[in-house]
């Protein structure tokens, strides 16, 4: 209206369904308050008597009316809260195959990393149509990784990974933003996002000069600088637990529990290696503390994926070659 | 008419003694409520300037006022100053303190000297948190949230950490000491069921304040060690968890709305039953309804971290708890507008502001039902539009409740009356500025404004406009009664007992009262609104 937006762009697959429950919720608020404000001004303007001398009428409550509307409003939350329960189960859940980003938050810049090598600051290129999954964390406080336009939004949390996921359905170019307060410049931490047809996607991948080879790439070099690969091997033969086929499967633990190597797991790994033996293996492990950087884990989590067929590591090869291009195959 | 006329004695509770040393040592529960709303009074200044720093910056895009540092510091200390020394104490510490007693018929609090007290370490909280501010103020946003807290900020995060700690012992004993006091102190005949609902409200919050605000303090003193002695307990580098802060600090910090809201509700209460001449409707609905919000309340804290990577099933369980404390915040706004049914509605200044409490109250709870809805609150979570919502209710609900009950009190506690015509313009002035500065607040945080940005991009800046001139609407509507009521403290016509021929032990005793509150103990014979047993109708 008048060149002032009222509404934000609706670009990913989930924004329109949290736009219509949106707009449920407007209609359903929307009547309760008139409905009330009418009633106060109607009797108000009706019973109005600014003698003060009279009286109103002797009237103590109404047992049915209180239930009827205790009950009434209590049904219709329920209803809000079940679609609502849906659709967040839709925008947490991603689907089974993602493109995958990976992104640290920083005081005051987003670092995005694509796997076939592509790094960015505060801006994020991604194609038009494919579920994008980006795994991010953060490295100093905490921050919050805001799309509006897709109706995404997750807390970038020191120690832990957390993740969003959309799908693009409008080319064009979003605000990114920081919503997680985050010192001086938090206001200043935004970028944009650009939303890209197919095509247009794969040649800024292929003229963005890659840096580095893939993720994959430089998570092996880590790997090997680090002398993971002395312990860690393949073949079941080393000090430690071969990492082939570990990323997604259940880990049997010294202490008797069980749990899923996901990104966590393996960070915790390597940061506090005491944390959760595995079982059968003696707690022979230094901590890799201070040793390797956010990035660093993030390609070293690629790097242990790609061991297990999963992410899109899988495609590359393992000496660290650099992808063609990882578009939609 | 009510019948029995007061004997009024020429000594009452100010003009007893004028000694500067009467005051500061009383014991008087009257004269501590006045000194509450004097310290009070001065931290709503300090907030609103910082209110108005903040509107002011954000009337452009750029930041162009003040640096980036000096405005995260000024939200943060617009919000710590209206939380801890404003919206907490406002209601309960003013004008429980000096009713309270009053509706129970008692001559004071159990504890008079614990009440002095807490006054005092309400005013050592206020010192240190005030010291921080003057000496370089605080950039962590009222929050704290860690790492940012123990880790990163140069700003006097310890001090106001420790002015906060001090300032909830307040709280605690006036908490304490209400409970006991309406336990022990109610009047011969004043049964439960017989107590005004302003009271079940105090009731309710001094619950919530004696559970709740040790978590608070043991929370920020976990704070202090972590950034003063390097104990890992929130922040990740140490081996801490920056979440668990955030469970701890909402495990407090959520039933605190309802420290902030409960008691304005149940001034509410009195407010439209005296101004309707009538009983509240469903007079045992709106007392659970008290303790049912208190309860609940603690139950719902994790709906502050939907976005801050908790399991989507616990999630869901926080997302459903929030729905059903809805449920008896919508059964008092139903009761209350059913209370004007058949009323004899007298448009006098507290029931104007009542009714903007009403409008302005429903307008922010419902919109509780967008940030309570997982779907929506992934998208709207830290945004304008849970500024807007909290403003609706703490402003809009709060501020204005508090702002009914004072005007409705004011002629007992000072005898004398205000201009009932300045009283209802600002009583509009304020609903009309606060609906243009936050109802612009819903549309942005829905565009996806982030709250707390120096800087925002351009095509938000009509709505910051707006937002930024209802703000100037809404300062002239609290500097008015600033003046009318110092205007009628001095010059005032006289208001005898009971100027709205109200229901209420507390409108039997002259105004202002005796020190001693009642020459007799009085004796309750009835319930708490009986206008029509009391009143003849005029025919």
């Amino acid at each position: 209206m008048f060149g002032v937006p009222l509404f934000p762009p609706q670009a990913s697959t989930i924004a329109p369904q949290v736009d219509n429950l949106y707009f449920f919720i407007v209609a359903v608020t929307a009547f309760f308050a008139l409905l009330v404000s009418a009633l106060v001004m109607f009797f108000a303007i009706k019973y109005r008597d600014d003698s003060g001398l009279k009286v109103g009428a002797d009237i103590h409550g109404s047992v049915p009316l209180e239930v009827g509307w205790s009950l009434i409003p209590f049904v219709i939350a329920m209803v809000i809260f079940a679609w609502s329960s849906v659709v967040y189960f839709q925008s947490v859940r991603p689907p089974d195959q993602t493109l995958e980003i990976y992104a640290t938050g920083k005081r005051w810049m987003w670092r995005f990393q694509h796997t076939d090598g592509m790094r960015e600051i505060n801006t994020l290129h991604v194609p038009l149509g494919r579920p994008i999954k980006v795994t991010f964390t953060a490295e100093d406080v905490l921050h919050d990784l805001y799309i509006p336009a897709f109706r995404v939004k997750a807390d970038a949390i020191p120690g832990r990974y957390s993740s969003i996921w959309f799908q693009p359905t409008k080319t064009g170019e979003y605000h990114l933003f920081c919503a997680e307060y985050c010192g001086t410049k938090h206001s200043g931490m935004i970028g944009t996002v650009y939303v890209m047809e197919q095509d247009a996607y794969q040649a800024w991948l292929a003229g963005g000069g890659v840096t580095g080879g893939t993720m994959q790439a430089r998570g092996e070099q880590l790997f090997q600088q680090l002398a993971c690969n002395t312990c860690h091997r393949n073949d079941n033969t080393g000090r430690g637990p071969s990492l082939a086929g570990l990323f997604g499967a259940p880990v049997k633990l010294a202490n008797g529990q069980t749990v899923v190597a996901d990104e966590g797991y393996i960070r915790e790994s390597v940061l506090t290696p005491q944390m959760k033996l595995v079982e059968g293996y003696g707690p022979l492990m230094p901590t890799f503390q201070g040793l390797v950087n956010e990035d660093g884990m993030l390609s070293l989590i690629e790097y242990v994926k790609s061991l297990s067929g999963s992410g899109a590591a899988t495609q590359a090869s393992a000496a660290g070659a650099v992808a063609p291009a990882a578009g939609p195959r | 008419m009510t019948t029995t006329t007061v004997i009024e004695s020429p000594v009452n509770y100010l003009n007893v003694k004028h000694t500067v040393a009467s005051w500061l040592l009383t014991k008087d529960h009257k004269r501590i409520g006045l000194m509450y709303m004097a310290v009070v009074t001065l931290g709503f200044l300090v907030g609103a300037v910082f209110a108005a720093g903040i509107r002011l910056e954000l009337a452009t895009p750029q930041g162009d006022l003040v640096s980036s540092d000096t405005y995260n510091r000024m939200f943060t200390m617009h919000g710590v100053a209206m939380v801890f020394f404003v919206l907490i104490p406002a209601v309960p510490a003013i004008l429980g303190n000096f009713v309270l007693p009053l509706m129970l018929g008692a001559k004071d609090v159990a504890f008079p000297k614990i009440n002095l007290l807490s006054w005092y370490v309400f005013v050592v909280g206020m010192i240190l948190t005030f010291g921080a501010m003057l000496t370089g103020g605080v950039d962590t946003g009222w929050t704290f949230y860690p790492p940012y807290s123990t880790d990163q900020s140069d700003s006097n995060v310890f001090l106001t950490g420790l002015g906060v700690f001090v300032t909830g012992f307040s709280s605690i004993l006036t908490g304490l000491n209400f409970m006991v006091t309406i336990h022990r102190m109610r009047a011969p005949g004043l049964t439960w069921f017989r107590l005004p609902l302003f009271v079940w409200a105090v009731y309710a919050t001094s619950l919530v304040q004696i559970l709740g605000t040790p978590v608070i303090a043991i929370t920020v003193l976990m704070l202090a060690l972590e950034r003063v002695a390097g104990l890992g307990i929130f922040d990740p580098t140490l081996g801490g968890d920056p979440v668990l802060f955030q469970h701890l600090f909402w495990f407090y910090s959520h039933p605190a709305v309802y420290i902030m809201i409960l008691p304005p509700m149940g001034a509410i209460s009195e407010v439209i039953a005296c101004f309707s001449r009538k009983q509240v409707f469903g007079y045992s609905f709106v007392a659970f309804s008290s303790l049912a919000i208190a309860v609940f309340g603690f139950l719902v804290w994790a709906h502050h971290l939907f976005v801050a990577g908790i399991s989507p099933y616990s999630a869901m369980v926080f997302s459903i708890l929030t729905y059903a404390v809805a449920v008896p915040s919508a059964v008092k706004t139903f009761n209350w507008t059913a209370t004007m049914y058949k009323g004899a509605i007298w448009w006098k200044a507290p029931m104007i502001w009542v009714f903007g409490f009403l409008g302005l109250f429903l307008i922010g709870g419902l919109t509780g039902l967008f940030t309570a809805s997982l779907g929506v609150d992934i998208h709207i979570h830290d945004t304008y539009f849970v500024v807007a919502h909290f403003h609706y209710i703490m402003v809009g609900g709060a501020i204005m409740g508090y702002f009914a009950g004072l005007h409705f009190w004011w002629p007992k506690m000072t005898g004398r009356m205000y201009s009932d015509a300045a009283a209802k313009v600002a009583a509009v002035l304020v609903f009309v500025g606060f609906n243009l500065t936050f109802f612009p607040q819903f549309i942005l945080g829905y565009l996806g404004m982030p709250r707390r940005y120096h800087m925002y991009p351009p095509e938000f800046q009509v709505l910051n406009v707006m937002s930024t001139g209802g703000a100037m609407i809404l300062g002239v509507g609290y500097l008015l009664p600033m003046i009318y009521f110092t205007w009628s403290f001095f010059y005032g016509e006289k208001a005898g007992a009971n100027p709205w021929l109200a229901t209420g032990l507390e409108w039997t005793t002259q105004s202002p009262p005796l020190p001693e509150n009642f020459p007799d103990t009085p004796i309750v014979t009835e319930g708490a609104y009986d206008y029509a047993k009391r009143e003849t109708r005029v025919a």
